[in-house]
């Protein structure tokens, strides 16, 4: 049964009528016409989907729409737009750290979400905080680039 | 709008404003073609039909625009590999414009040349050298023109930015679109404009970052997932439990009531849901899958017999035969052989397959991540019994492709739904295990190999026996290679896969051996198979390059030297010595390290690569790490340097992944690679450090260079592996528990 729920997604109240079990990708990417949340597995193996939650990073395929609450949503869309982009963001394409691009929304949200809690990562804190995000071109080493170089760039800033 | 996103109408104006922003330096969708005739008012024009026109046409490959751009046409894909970038390069260099000038339209059939399918790693050395010459003779014809209308001789003018000027006198100078005022160049291309010298190359060999990137690092529509059509729907296909299971009941009734539901479509064993919202079509979905009952198909035969029954087949063709084979090996002071194994393994793209169809007005239009917009074209036509003028397939990024994977299977059940449901498009996306249980797989391969030493430890004979299953069932035009139409009422009966070149590709050694025989046994095997980055190869380069090591063992030389004095090839020796070089190789002896090397031209015709792996083997705690993988690469000329070693990069960590970690499992009903658990591949702590070197040679041709990685890393991974641990490793994929328990 539809119910109407209150979100808020990407510092914006928004309200969207949905079954309770709908997993919030579905509301991000078909309500709210969001691109970068991505479908990749629906069982939380493979991070396409990852979103923040009050700055954490969640796998939004299993996370139901009613469990979500109050909480803060940030997706890829909110971290900086193509026009504005965060330095992460720039860090990506600076690095050229993609090839088809499909998991860039984990990569990016997972590193975000990392970053916000460790201020200077080494090689080795970034391999482990990216680890449940999958990538399959074997683009690694540019993401781990950009991640580090994204770090250096906020230390400095 | 004030504090919410409340489901606004999708609007195809708007969705046309948003994809117009990525059109700045890459064209997108040329979307504005779904609606011929502009409903909405919306004026933005869409292209006439060149690529209906022949390919020897310049205005089929290169457009200059009134606007002061250029657009660059290809029958090829983006799949990832950044193709777009390099095309537009070689077309801006030939032509003299800036990069940020010119645009790219991809493999459409409604606008592009017919370039068959986006594969084998050959679309710079085809597409490329097709849009090279256009734009050299675009520039060649502009050129006279400019001579006439200035009064200047051709060889007395230079170009700059489009704007061609008299040779010292900037004053007389008028642009391309000028000389055009929006007319096209209506001239065929007559291979007579001389190509630019590449000591003069501004574009071609610079690293032009890929634009796109910050489209996908901010959630842009970038990929066919991402494209919201007015008056959208979606589906999913209930996908039978196992290969050749046929429907027997599904829960109609119930499920076309539920919430969202907008038909439930059944034509044979062929199932699928069309809803309103896509939550609600994966609902129905799981409420088909529950009560749906099924009648199995024949049972698989036991995966752990496999590769005894492949080696059952007798028939063979020999692709290489030597006369004094048999006499040689006969006779050689030292003869070895070795039997290597390659499981099955899946693309396993990170997106599940999608696809978007319209049936309007007796027209049908796709929208597909396919490698081949043309051929898919014919296979639905021969489907649906539709003339092929009626469909449009339109080519739209999608995820990580790496060959045939579900991309041509998504948009038949697309076209099929649409079907039935006339004037909405149907967007279709499989579910994860849907892609990972019905992609078609790279093969099962089986490599006997054998070879003979004389007495100074050169080789003399080798022979090599393959049996594998086909690589290359893509639906050139037959509907029976696409899933959906297998199980339809009247099913289009799959054709055999027969021998498949793809089967001994790289099977022959670049080296120089006196006598040579290779024959390919074709086996029909349990599970679907077709093309996966680099074919057969993979698996033979695996093969050939541990064998080569395990003859320089026995020979007692160094593998690399071993190696040097069989190559005369001159480039190849090359990356052999660069990669050598970028891991230290000549550290190998002294420390003991994991260190091993392998090298092959792909195809034996396109790019070489080499690579050397170092490897640390922890005895005790049974722990294999991959450190380190040096690559060296000779593409010739090489069109964009960074693009050159992303691809390179991504070919040695997608190979390492395959040959640590991935095999494809079944039981005597069904796959079970089912996800991620049940398929892994490598995450970042495994990840090894990579590097890549490139030998530019700017004179030489371009060659195909996507997928030289793949067969080499492996081999190169296995040599390591037995320099770390004494144990030579011949089947894939190389675990630790396989370490222990091989007795070598």
């Amino acid at each position: 049964m539809s119910q109407q729920f209150r979100l808020n997604i990407n510092g914006r109240q928004v309200s969207v009528t949905a079954d309770k079990d709908t997993p919030l990708l579905y509301i991000l990417r078909d309500d709210l016409q969001l691109n970068g949340p991505k479908y990749g597995c629906g069982i939380a193996q493979c991070g396409s989907c990852m979103v923040l939650v009050n700055g954490e990073a969640r796998t939004s395929c299993v996370m139901p729409v009613s469990a979500v609450g109050n909480a803060k949503i940030t997706t890829l869309e909110g971290i900086g737009t193509a026009e504005k982009p965060h330095p992460l963001q720039l860090a990506f394409q600076e690095e050229q750290a993609a090839q088809c691009g499909y998991c860039l929304n984990g990569m990016v949200v997972t590193a975000k979400a990392l970053l916000d809690q460790q201020t200077s990562p080494g090689p080795d804190d970034i391999k482990e905080g990216m680890n449940r995000v999958l990538c399959r071109c074997g683009t690694h080493s540019r993401i781990l680039k950009a991640v580090q170089r994204a770090a250096g760039t906020s230390n400095k800033g | 709008m004030k504090d919410s996103y409340q489901l606004p109408p999708v609007n195809r104006r708007s969705f046309l404003k948003q994809s117009g922003q990525l059109l700045i330096g890459f064209s997108l969708f040329p979307m504005v073609m779904c609606s011929p005739d502009n409903k909405d008012g919306d004026q933005t024009k869409v292209e006439e039909q060149p690529g209906r026109a022949g390919a020897d046409d310049i205005d089929s490959w290169i457009r200059l625009r009134e606007d002061g751009t250029v657009t660059v046409i290809t029958g090829k894909q983006e799949l990832g590999q950044g193709i777009r970038t390099a095309l537009m390069q070689m077309a801006a260099e030939e032509l003299d414009v800036r990069m940020d000038r010119v645009s790219i339209i991809t493999a459409d059939t409604r606008q592009t040349p017919d370039e068959r399918y986006t594969a084998g790693s050959r679309s710079i050395e085809s597409s490329g050298r097709a849009i090279r010459q256009a734009a050299a003779e675009a520039r060649m014809r502009l050129l006279q023109l400019a001579e006439e209308k200035l009064g200047v001789a051709a060889d007395q003018l230079v170009v700059r930015d489009g704007v061609v000027q008299a040779k010292g006198n900037s004053q007389q100078s008028i642009s391309y679109w000028e000389l055009l005022s929006g007319k096209k160049i209506s001239d065929k291309i007559s291979g007579n404009a001389p190509l630019k010298n590449p000591a003069d190359y501004q574009l071609v060999g610079q690293p032009v970052p890929r634009q796109e990137i910050i489209q996908m690092a901010t959630g842009g529509e970038v990929f066919v997932h991402d494209m919201r059509l007015p008056g959208m729907v979606h589906a999913r296909v209930l996908r039978q439990p196992g290969y050749g299971a046929t429907l027997q009941a599904i829960p109609e009734q119930r499920v076309s009531k539920m919430p969202g539901v907008l038909r439930v479509v059944r034509n044979g064993s062929f199932a699928a849901v069309i809803a309103t919202k896509e939550y609600q079509a994966i609902q129905a979905l799981e409420a088909l899958k529950a009560e749906a009952t099924w009648e199995s198909g024949p049972a698989l035969p036991p995966q752990e017999e496999l590769f005894q029954a492949m080696q059952k087949v007798r028939e063979g063709q020999a692709v290489e035969e030597s006369d004094s084979i048999q006499d040689t090996l006969q006779t050689a002071a030292l003869l070895h052989e070795a039997t290597y194994t390659r499981p099955y393994h899946m693309h396993a793209s990170m997106g599940p397959s999608c696809a978007l169809a319209l049936w309007e007005e007796n027209r049908l239009t796709i929208w597909t991540h396919s490698q081949g917009v043309y051929p898919l074209r014919n296979s639905i036509a021969d489907m649906l019994q539709l003339d092929k003028e009626q469909i449009d397939v339109i080519g739209v990024p999608g995820a990580g492709c790496y060959g045939h994977n579900g991309a041509d299977d998504v948009a038949a059940d697309a076209a099929l739904l649409a079907r039935s449901l006339s004037g909405h498009p149907v967007r279709v996306q499989w579910m994860r295990e849907d892609e990972h249980s019905w992609e078609p797989y790279g093969s099962a391969m089986v490599l006997q190999l054998q070879a003979g030493l004389d007495k100074h430890g050169k080789i003399v004979g080798w022979d090599t026996q393959i049996w594998s299953d086909s690589h290359s069932t893509r639906p050139g035009g037959e509907a029976g290679h696409l899933l959906a139409a297998q199980y339809l009422e009247d099913p289009f009966e799959k054709p055999s896969g027969g021998y498949s070149g793809g089967n001994h590709r790289n099977a022959n050694p670049l080296y120089d051996l006196p006598d040579v025989r290779i024959v390919s046994h074709p086996f029909t095997g349990p599970l679907r198979t077709s093309a996966l980055r680099a074919l057969g190869a993979y698996a033979n380069i695996f093969a050939l390059e541990s064998f080569m090591d395990e003859m320089a063992v026995l020979a007692k030389q160094d593998p690399l030297t071993f190696r040097l004095k069989h190559l005369r090839d001159e480039r190849g020796q090359a990356v052999l010595e660069a990669a050598a070089k970028g891991i230290g190789w000549d550290k190998r002896s002294k420390a003991d390290l994991g260190l091993g090397i392998a090298f092959a031209q792909y195809k034996n015709e396109a790019a070489y690569f080499a690579v050397a792996a170092e490897v640390a083997y922890d005895r005790k705690a049974q722990e294999l790490q991959l450190i380190r993988l040096v690559g060296a690469i000779d593409a010739g000329q090489t069109i964009n340097p960074d693009g050159l070693k992303n691809q390179t990069e991504g070919g040695m960590i997608q190979s390492a992944s395959w040959t640590l970690l991935e095999q494809v499992t079944y039981d005597n009903s069904r796959v079970t690679s089912r996800n991620w658990d049940t398929y892994p591949i490598l995450r970042f702590r495994q990840v090894p450090e990579v590097e890549v070197l490139v030998l530019d040679r700017p004179e030489l041709p371009p060659l195909g260079a996507g997928e030289a990685a793949q067969g080499p890393t492996a081999a190169a991974i296995a040599n390591a592996i037995y320099r770390a641990t004494g144990k030579r490793m011949r089947d894939l994929p190389i675990t630790p528990d396989k370490i222990l328990n091989n007795k070598s």
